[in-house]
């Protein structure tokens, strides 16, 4: 069995989920504490790739991103990257299409917590800042957990987005879902078997994980 | 100086109101702001410690402006030297006592106040213990011991007794005048405890239909200085029921059942779930001793 794919799905899902982290938690902060008015217009749209066809997030990915079109133009022009067919266009899918993943369970984690953490640490004196990363996070590592655990799950059983925009390209962009579809069409079904296990497995390991941690950390709370 | 002159619209469970409030707190006073709840007690609370904003108005704390919406002053909490102790204690669960004391501190502060606190507030034995571990009376230590890293120059308490037994919250309460006494410190209290009240405040202010009456002193307040008797007793009347005519109140106080007659004029517009005074009037009280110590 050829390890590349399985290595490639790797690669990806924990790159994905490190950049997700550090975007979702402002905007899980933001959808959490905010009253604006446009706090659903947002809500919506972070939620909309849980709902869209992956196929639809990768067509319109693969137009934006194709150098007949203004944005891929601009790219290839001023930065010489070409996100299609590439490592960064399949990352920059992955992120857009995990992002519920991540941002919901922070933001019902920030949700969670009695208002007064927040309020009490601004007034012993705390900039926002410090009250994020020294009171707010560390109380919701179970469910930063839980988004890091899912966008990374997530990412791994991926395949409408990446066949859109990636493609196919051994060591580039075939991942084990692409894989996997490429072996079945070659009527090769043990290799799809390997690789089908391969993903069973750490799907249910990963979300054991999740469960476990969950039931351990409301334990905790409410022995 | 404490000088507060601010108004604020509010949608209370019982409909709109509009809090037009003027205070003065001299310096190292202890100030109880009573009323009903839903009287806006919490949100003159939290303006003041910039949790919520007024709508106009100043407020001014030893010459430092606060707010003043002339102006558009409005200092963020962490920039206002002011203490809360939330009802709920607010303590940080990820962090341990001594932690939590410590987290305040500023860069080079001195921590040698968190060591003070500790023992003024007798919790130097629970300095490694998580928050959940914690009963009641020790969360509110550690909450007052917290709010006072910083020397606030006012600390605003939020019926931070209430949820306490009596014999914990008399303990409490020696605990917040010795405190106040070290430090000085200007304490505006929200409390519906008559003893508390009489026991820890300087003056009282009513809040009510959202404006504030001028402070009284307490005994005033709760027109106890006209009985002429020896023995008060305050609590709160369980039931008012007609027994042969007679007119019997049971009222509970520090835990005990009292049942006692009363005059129809005496009862006046009191009904169940009053707290009331009883002055016991024109008798010669002797006390026994039970045991010998």
């Amino acid at each position: 069995m050829d390890w590349g794919p399985l290595i490639l799905t790797f690669k990806l899902a924990f790159i994905t989920t490190v950049v997700l982290f550090a975007i979702a938690v402002p905007v899980a902060y933001w959808l959490a504490y905010s009253k604006s008015r446009i706090r659903p217009v947002i809500e919506t749209l972070v939620s909309m790739p849980l709902v869209l066809p992956p196929t639809v997030v990768g067509f319109y990915l693969l137009l934006a991103f194709s150098p007949g079109n203004f944005f891929g133009n601009w790219l290839e022009e001023w930065l010489g990257i070409r996100l299609i067919f590439s490592f960064g266009g399949l990352l920059i899918a992955s992120i857009i299409y995990s992002f519920p993943f991540m941002v919901q369970p922070i933001q019902s984690g920030f949700s969670s917590l009695p208002v007064s953490l927040k309020e009490a640490s601004g007034v012993l004196g705390k900039s926002r800042w410090t009250t994020l990363s020294r009171i707010l996070l560390p109380n919701i590592q179970p469910a930063i957990l839980t988004g890091c655990i899912l966008s990374f799950a997530h990412t791994v059983g991926e395949f409408g987005v990446v066949l859109m925009i990636g493609g196919n390209i051994p060591g580039k962009t075939k991942v084990a879902s692409i894989a996997i579809y490429d072996e079945v069409e070659a009527l090769n079904y043990p290799a799809a078997n390997a690789y089908s296990l391969v993903i069973i497995l750490i799907a249910f390991s990963l979300l054991l994980t999740v469960y476990f941690i969950k039931g351990r950390h409301y334990k905790n709370l409410f022995p | 100086m404490i000088s507060i002159d601010i108004t604020k619209k509010l949608d209370s469970p019982t409909g709109p109101l509009e809090l037009d409030i003027q205070l003065k707190v001299e310096k190292g006073q202890i100030l109880t702001i009573y009323g009903v709840s839903g009287a806006g007690k919490t949100s003159l609370l939290r303006m003041i410690a910039g949790l919520m904003k007024p709508d106009t108005g100043r407020i001014v704390i030893h010459n430092n402006t606060w707010f003043d919406s002339a102006t558009k002053t409005d200092l963020p909490p962490r920039r206002r030297k002011v203490g809360f102790i939330f009802q709920d204690y607010a303590l940080f669960p990820n962090m341990t006592v001594l932690q939590n004391l410590q987290y305040p501190l500023g860069k080079g502060q001195d921590k040698v106040i968190v060591q003070d606190l500790l023992s003024i507030m007798e919790i130097q034995n629970l300095q490694h213990n998580k928050p959940t571990t914690l009963s009641g009376g020790q969360k509110q230590r550690v909450a007052l011991a917290r709010a006072l890293v910083n020397r606030p120059e006012i600390l605003l308490l939020d019926e931070p007794l209430s949820a306490l037994d009596v014999s914990m919250r008399t303990r409490l309460q020696d605990y917040l005048m010795r405190i106040q006494k070290a430090y000085e410190l200007t304490l505006l209290l929200v409390s519906h405890d008559v003893g508390e009240i009489i026991r820890l405040s300087h003056a009282v202010c009513r809040l009510e239909k959202g404006l504030l009456s001028p402070p009284e002193s307490p005994l005033g307040f709760f027109h106890i200085d006209k009985a002429s008797g020896k023995f008060l007793l305050e609590g709160e009347v369980i039931r008012i029921t007609r027994d042969e005519g007679q007119l019997v109140v049971t009222l509970l106080t520090g835990g005990i059942l009292l049942k006692m007659l009363i005059g129809d004029k005496e009862l006046g517009g009191i009904k169940a779930g009053d707290k009331i005074v009883v002055a016991a009037k024109g008798f010669q009280p002797i006390a026994y001793e039970i045991i010998r110590s």
